[in-house]
């Protein structure tokens, strides 16, 4: 290892710009003569539009145009999508509501895009927003899984009467409740999955440019995935061809999945830019982005667990209403289904699973992936039953865990995945001992004598990643590959420019992949830059989610490399005047092997060039290749998290004594940032399990729509925490990497609650578990205590 | 969102006084806070208020009506309105008038009122202290028009009071506010 290499904490190139305020958002990027859009939107949460009257608001200052729904069918802008079909049991296709990028005839929850108001300033365009009257036909509204699916419920979307979006299963029934049959005890547990805002440091924002000259769209926007969006805003939306619409994404702050789906407020910039003939730019406020960004997770379930002698689990059933929103954005009908119950095996040997999930319209803001997408979700379900079924069986929740780990891999689980390689032992071990878990009831005695009480949770998750072969997911209904591309250019002068179709809104590629490139080229660190975010640069890409950018984005540019050192070898050949066969390539340096003939790789690159020393109708000049990987299995990142917490009961307050993780993420580039990446993740699961939760009344209002009501971890929150790693090579890609970017926020809510759970002796807390329900619940704990 | 508000107040003036003064345009104009226009149409009114809730200021456009009139007993009073985009306000009020004797009379509501858009998103916590301090300036205000036009009680009032103490008008006796369950404990 380098320093530089791979394996090095090398740190983040990108801070330097970030910390001193030179990072280049959307935000930043103003084009001249550019006009501001300001969405109008509805504060009923269902309502018809029975009028909507412009006139006043097109008299006001500044204003440039105004747009309703109406402008966009007259033309012809096609709606937003759901690129993942998802068939119900019966094998009938979900059913998807039209979503119009400004609402027709109909408002389906707060914050709808009503109409947009395009001005000189943003000040003037939101003045004249409040001039435009609207006619709501208000209906009733239902913001719960349970008030949609009520008989009698207002159709949200004609096509789906009922508010059910799908019924689907996954696994055998049959099987499962034979296990469930021969079962010596059972655990059953109703759980909440809370519905959660996901708050990226920089809201998204979009300009919508386009050039009457060459009749051609760009469009600046906050994406994970540039790629994706332009192919959405081309094929579907009906923009602009793609070669007439370029989609950049630059510094992106943070995105957590929110990023990913291709919105309202980009389609209306960009169309209307030509509409109206001026760039047309916006920006989402805070609430804004309470409103109508993408939630995550909102999961009703109830789950059995069957169990056998010596607390073998013979069986899995889990049944699990998901709450959609009002529309399906981008791959939200996935979120529940294929990135959820395939992950329900967890890290054990469960012969038997039948998972059922029904996936339910309501009038709130749609829902869809947020980090860890389904799987914390599947996670949190395995993780709590595994705990309290230990706790039902008398056994330690870590023995309990030790007996029922797949142990032999590959293991196929009933559930779709193919685990392909871990050491969930090795974790858990290793977990146990950074933790000093045998020290754990000198500790809660500590805490009993000064009137506290302490508890400890487990959580062993997996999760899967990358995210898959382009076949399996088609087959499963994705509407596109899961591969990643990528492009190595190397210029005459030996540095190196890496074109990917990931995108980085906080993980660091900028500094990993140079990493990964230094390591193979043998070049200095500076020599190498990454280019990403510009569809006009990065021919094709699928972008960053699913911790994918590791797995697939770097074995794309391993893939490449491959056949940059073969071409280069080549041209080594001719300038080394020996035979191909004979040149070896090491540490940056081209050698003749058997001899002290060198050239090094500038030298080589150069010659690459000016062709002079090689016939160039033989070998072809230049020296740049492209790669696109396909990944031939997910990635199964896993790990064990311990939290051991202590309760003030006389104020219900939680402080996280210590928090430890092991996780297992296959080879690892960059210690430091994998490091970050679970801090990180860790900070977003406590901020699930004790302190985030949106809430929308029963009448559809969102009652949390700023950070007054909305409460994010914050520093003092949260410990020091012990990080530590076991390594198995991931045998599916050329590094041997699994992904690190979810796993903190998969792992950490259901070891906060089994620490909760067990410090207060009784398994009825739901998330968030606010000081308020703390107090309550440690009360009746107090009470307990004391009569023992 | 849905809150309640439940309420009593005495004012100095008998039940025929205070019933003509809830029907007067004019009185309740001035009575309501940041009541800008009131204007009767039909059996009821379009009226024009500002109001700010928090970091939220509008200017609510709406009807309002009355209904089940029963003079001098009280009535129940519907309204809504638009605020742009700072959302909406609709709900109600049933007034009913106690006589506790010929020149006092016990005035008690019961609010029912719905929030919705951004007076709910930023201001849910607000709303009850503004609704409060609302309904105070409002009793306020309307006992003081009651107690001018009825000066047999007013002067009384005044009689029993401390020569250079004007007796405190109105006596607000209870407000209670009420929000759906499950809003401070949601988290």
């Amino acid at each position: 290892m380098t320093a530089t290499g791979i394996g090095a904490p090398v740190r983040r190139k990108e801070d330097f710009r970030f910390i001193t305020g030179k990072g280049r958002y959307v935000d930043d990027i103003n084009r001249p003569g550019q006009a501001y859009a300001y969405f109008l939107r509805s504060p009923h949460a269902h309502a018809t539009i029975n009028k909507i009257d412009t006139s006043a608001a097109l008299k006001e200052p500044g204003v440039v145009a105004i747009l309703t729904g109406d402008d966009v069918a007259a033309d012809k802008v096609g709606g937003l999508i759901c690129g993942w079909m998802i068939h119900n049991k019966d094998g009938s296709p979900m059913k998807g509501g039209a979503h119009p990028a400004l609402a027709h005839g109909k408002v389906r929850y707060v914050g709808d895009h009503v109409a947009v108001v395009i001005a000189e300033t943003l000040a003037q365009a939101r003045d004249a927003s409040e001039k435009i009257e609207v006619d709501y036909g208000v209906l009733p509204a239902a913001a719960s899984i349970e008030s949609a699916r009520k008989a009698g419920a207002a159709a949200i979307h004609d096509v789906a009467p009922d508010n059910q979006v799908y019924d689907w299963h996954i696994g055998d029934k049959a099987a499962a409740d034979a296990a469930f049959a021969q079962a010596k005890h059972v655990t059953k547990l109703d759980i909440v999955n809370n519905r959660l805002v996901p708050n990226p440091m920089e809201p998204r924002a979009a300009v919508g440019d386009y050039d009457m000259g060459s009749d051609s769209f760009t469009l600046y926007t906050t994406s994970q995935n540039p790629h994706v969006a332009r192919l959405v805003l081309s094929a579907f939306i009906g923009i602009a061809p793609e070669n007439k619409l370029r989609v950049i994404a630059p510094d992106v702050g943070g995105g957590f999945g929110s990023k990913i789906f291709i919105y309202a407020e980009e389609t209306i910039c960009v169309w209307a830019a030509k509409k109206v003939g001026r760039p047309v730019k916006w920006t989402s406020d805070r609430t804004e982005a309470f409103l109508s960004d993408a939630h995550g997770r909102d999961h009703v379930t109830h789950a059995e667990m069957a169990l056998g002698d010596n607390g073998k689990i013979l069986g899995l059933r889990v049944k699990t209403r998901a709450n959609m929103g009002a529309y399906l954005s981008t791959f939200a009908s996935s979120v529940p289904t294929y990135l959820y119950a395939p992950l329900l095996s967890g890290q054990y040997n469960i012969p038997a699973i039948y998972a059922e999930v029904e996936a339910v319209y309501t009038n709130t803001a749609p829902v869809d992936a947020y980090r860890g997408a389904g799987r914390p979700e599947a996670t949190f379900v395995i993780e709590r039953l595994a705990e309290v079924a230990a706790r039902e069986l008398h056994m330690d929740p870590a023995e309990f865990r030790r007996r029922n780990f797949v142990t032999q891999f590959p293991h196929q689980t009933p559930v779709i995945m193919a685990y392909d390689a871990g050491d969930y032992d090795a974790s858990l071990t290793l977990a146990q001992k950074m933790h000093d878990t045998a020290g754990f009831l000198a500790r809660k005695a500590a805490s009993a004598a000064n009137g506290k009480l302490r508890g400890i949770g487990y959580s062993a998750y997996i999760e899967a990643c990358g995210i898959a072969p382009s076949a399996a997911v088609g087959s499963l209904g994705a509407g596109v590959g899961l591969w990643e591309s990528a492009e190595v250019r190397v210029n005459p002068v030996g540095t190196v420019e890496i074109l990917t179709g990931s995108h980085s809104h906080g993980q660091g590629h900028e500094t990993t992949f140079a990493q990964l490139v230094s390591s193979r080229l043998g070049i200095p660190l500076e020599n190498v830059s990454i280019v990403h975010g510009d569809t006009d640069k990065v021919q094709m890409g699928m972008g960053t989610y699913g911790s994918r950018s590791g797995a697939v984005g770097m074995s794309a540019i391993v893939k490449a490399l491959d056949k940059i050192e073969a071409k280069a070898k080549k041209v080594a050949a001719h300038v080394l005047e020996a035979a191909e066969g004979d040149i070896e390539f090491k540490d940056g340096k081209f050698t003749v092997k058997g001899t002290d003939k060198s050239a090094d790789f500038g030298t080589v690159a150069l010659n690459a060039y000016i062709a002079h020393k090689f016939n160039g109708q033989e070998l072809e000049p230049g020296l740049k290749e492209s790669a696109f990987w396909d990944p031939t299995n997910f990635t199964f990142p896993a790990g064990v998290h311990i939290c051991e917490l202590e309760i003030d009961p006389a104020t219900g307050v939680i402080k996280i004594d210590r928090w430890t993780a092991v996780d297992d993420f296959g080879n690892v580039i960059n210690p430091m940032i994998v490091e970050g990446q679970v801090h990180g993740g860790i900070a977003q699961g406590v901020g699930q399990a004790l302190l985030e939760g949106a809430v929308y009344d029963e009448s559809g209002q969102l009652l949390t729509a700023s950070f007054m009501d909305y409460t994010m971890p914050r520093a003092d929150d949260l410990p020091s925490y012990n990080v530590g790693m076991t390594v198995t090579p991931c045998p599916s890609n050329p590094l041997g990497i699994k992904g690190c970017g979810e796993a903190g926020a998969i792992a950490s809510p259901p070891a906060v609650i089994n620490a909760i759970t067990n410090a207060l002796g009784h398994e009825n807390i739901t998330m968030p578990a606010t000081p308020e329900k703390v107090w309550r619940a440690a009360q009746s704990a107090v009470r307990k205590q004391a009569a023992e | 969102m849905a809150m309640t508000m439940t309420g009593e107040v005495d004012l100095p003036a008998s039940r025929a006084v205070v019933w003509e003064k809830l029907n007067d345009p004019a009185v309740l104009k001035d009575c309501i806070p940041g009541c800008e226009s009131l204007e009767r149409q039909g059996d009821g009114f379009v009226a024009t208020a500002k109001v700010k809730v928090g970091p939220v200021a509008a200017t609510f456009k709406g009807n309002v009506a009355l209904l089940d009139l029963d003079p001098p007993n009280g009535y129940r009073i519907e309204g809504s309105g638009e605020g742009g985009i700072a959302g909406f306000a609709k709900g109600g009020a049933v007034v009913k008038l106690q006589e506790i004797d010929p020149a006092n009379t016990r005035l008690v509501y019961n609010v029912e009122a719905q929030v919705g858009g951004k007076i709910a998103q930023l201001g849910a916590r607000l709303i009850d202290g503004v609704a409060k301090k609302m309904a105070d300036q409002f009793f306020e205000s309307f006992a003081q028009a009651v107690k001018s036009a009825a000066p047999a009680a007013a002067a009384a009032a005044v009689a029993s009071a401390a020569p250079a103490q004007a007796r405190p008008l109105p006596q607000l006796r209870a407000v209670t506010i009420n929000f759906p369950p499950g809003w401070e404990s949601g988290g």
